[in-house]
């Protein structure tokens, strides 16, 4: 069982790039350096001023190793403390964790995590299918599209869940997008374009699906003596939870009962305090990859039952105007540089809590809900707060 | 060029990488028998009594080892699947995969784990959740998953 840490972690600053589907003006160190610079800047600190950098990407996508060597002119984290981290689509929130248990173990005051991708550079799909299984799983599977496919069909058979609410999704994060400076897609959609956009893989369509883009996201974590010198309201860190499955899809419902972040965030509930989700946090960042992932995400966190994901949708509940907003900064079908994507979850949550939301601020958050997707089906979960 | 920078120079690469993987005893006796006696064959796992496909020496669930081979047949029951229609390089050949095809996971009788594979009806738009699949073999079987061409619907 996790538990509390007994030494308290706040997230004290962030920064982002604008992420893009294709940032040729910058090599990976340059895009990553963005990142970085915009963080400190977010912390008024100096490089000086940090103990440990952890950093992460999925190397296969640009076919690029040892990121944590050649990218220290980057990160700054020349003959510093520090190690790489790399799990996938969870890569992001992985490293949040990192950053956290770095703090709480007091090994570490000052700790920056740092994802990255340049999606733009290498074959995503390829990619994808290169990480499955080489006898069971590659000749058949056709990356991440396939998969949330033959699941949501699976989803929508058992439960009555509809294309037209999946699309709502795809309607609700792009809109949220405008209000986010660092988002890729901001996009006015109706349901009936979602509907008529491009069939990739049915059910899932063109709109359905999360981008692909270049980006990098950096965080800091501190102490609780350091975290209240660098900023006043930071975003504590009540609970870090990460969960595992099976290993084959055939082992798993998928998107249709994600059955590890049902596990996790139930533990992070408990650990937090938080009897009923949709009453007591005050919004959630999840990792979203398609439309229909969202609707059954809300069921995993318990937002919802089993199957009522798509009426949590039709009800208007996670609207920026909603009982709890899920998104505000466009999500995954946003913004997706994969080795960032988990970690911008957090991060904006982060941004939430602290207050600096500017346009997508929710009101008075006290708790906000991050979440990270990926691996065989692996959920991250982080739970911040105004108070530790 | 000065430090800001002059054009903007792409890097191209392209390689070719030969993996060699072991199957493992589990699955190289599964593939054994796909290839010799058209048999898919799951393995139980002695305390909760799952049978898992693909076959794998410890049960995940348990973390005690699997013993007991279990012949589940050629017939499923489709779970879930898709049409895939959009076009991508397909890393088994550095080539873009054919499409459209359908890919569907498959509940073989007996088994506690579906089977992800390729499957096909006599028109793709047929494939509907629920209903009976076979399993198509290749005559030249080389002892890979791929001994399976995919499962084709039991159609009237």
């Amino acid at each position: 069982m996790a538990r509390r840490a007994k030494r308290n972690v706040a997230i004290v600053a962030t920064g982002q790039t604008d992420h893009r589907s294709k940032r040729p003006d910058v090599n990976i160190v340059e895009m990553i350096n963005e990142a970085v610079r915009r963080c400190l800047a977010d912390a008024q600190m100096t490089i000086e001023e940090i103990d440990a950098v952890v950093i992460g990407n999925m190397e296969h996508f640009e076919g690029i190793f040892f990121t944590e060597m050649w990218s220290v002119d980057g990160t700054g984290s020349f003959l510093k403390h520090g190690m790489k981290v790399t799990t996938g689509g969870t890569t992001g929130t992985s490293l949040a964790l990192a950053g956290y248990y770095h703090v709480a173990s007091g090994l570490f005051d000052t700790v920056m995590t740092i994802g990255w991708e340049k999606q733009s550079e290498g074959e995503t799909t390829a990619g994808l299918i290169f990480q499955a299984d080489p006898l069971w799983e590659r000749a058949t599977m056709s990356g991440a599209i396939g998969s949330f496919a033959a699941s949501a069909t699976a989803y929508m058979h058992k439960y009555g869940i509809t294309e037209e609410q999946a699309a709502k999704v795809a309607v609700k994060n792009r809109k949220n997008a405008f209000n986010n400076p660092h988002a890729h897609l901001r996009m006015e959609l109706t349901v009936e374009q979602v509907l008529q956009s491009k069939m990739l893989a049915y059910p899932i369509k063109m709109l359905d699906m999360c981008p692909t883009s270049d980006g990098a996201c950096a965080m800091i974590f501190a102490s609780e003596d350091k975290a209240k010198k660098i900023y006043q309201n930071p975003a504590w860190v009540v609970a870090g939870v990460t969960r595992h499955d099976q290993p084959f899809g055939g082992d798993l419902e998928m998107v249709m009962n994600l059955r590890t972040l049902r596990s996790a965030t139930e533990e992070a509930y408990q650990i937090a305090g938080i009897k009923e989700p949709l009453r007591d946090l005050d919004v959630a960042e999840l990792y979203e990859p398609c439309t229909f992932a969202e609707l059954s995400w809300y069921e995993a966190a318990g937002f919802c039952g089993p199957g009522e994901g798509g009426k949590l949708m039709d009800s208007g509940a996670t609207h920026m105007d909603g009982e709890l907003p899920v998104n505000p900064s466009g999500g995954v079908l946003s913004t997706n540089c994969i080795g960032a994507t988990a970690m911008i979850r957090v991060a904006e949550a982060a941004i939430q809590v602290m207050g600096k939301g500017g346009k997508r601020q929710v009101p008075n958050v006290n708790r906000a809900l991050a979440t990270g997707f990926g691996g065989s089906w692996w959920s991250d979960v982080m739970i911040l707060s105004r108070t530790p | 060029m000065n430090a800001k920078g002059g054009s903007l120079l792409i890097a191209e690469f392209e390689a070719k990488f030969p993996y060699d993987y072991s199957a493992g005893r589990y699955a190289g006796y599964f593939l054994q028998q796909l290839k010799e006696n058209k048999r898919l064959m799951g393995i139980k796992c002695p305390k909760c009594r799952r049978v898992f496909i693909p076959p794998r020496p410890a049960c995940g669930y348990c973390f005690v080892r699997n013993e007991e081979w279990i012949d589940l047949g050629d017939e499923g029951t489709l779970w879930g699947y898709t049409v895939v229609q959009f076009p991508f390089l397909d890393p088994m050949t550095g080539e873009e995969r054919p499409i459209p095809y359908g890919y569907g996971f498959i509940e073989l009788k007996g088994a506690s784990t579906r089977m992800q594979h390729f499957v096909t009806a006599s028109d793709l738009n047929k494939l509907k959740i629920g209903m009976r699949l076979k399993a198509v073999f290749r005559e030249d079987r080389k002892g890979s998953l791929a001994d399976i061409r995919y499962f084709k619907a039991i159609e009237d």
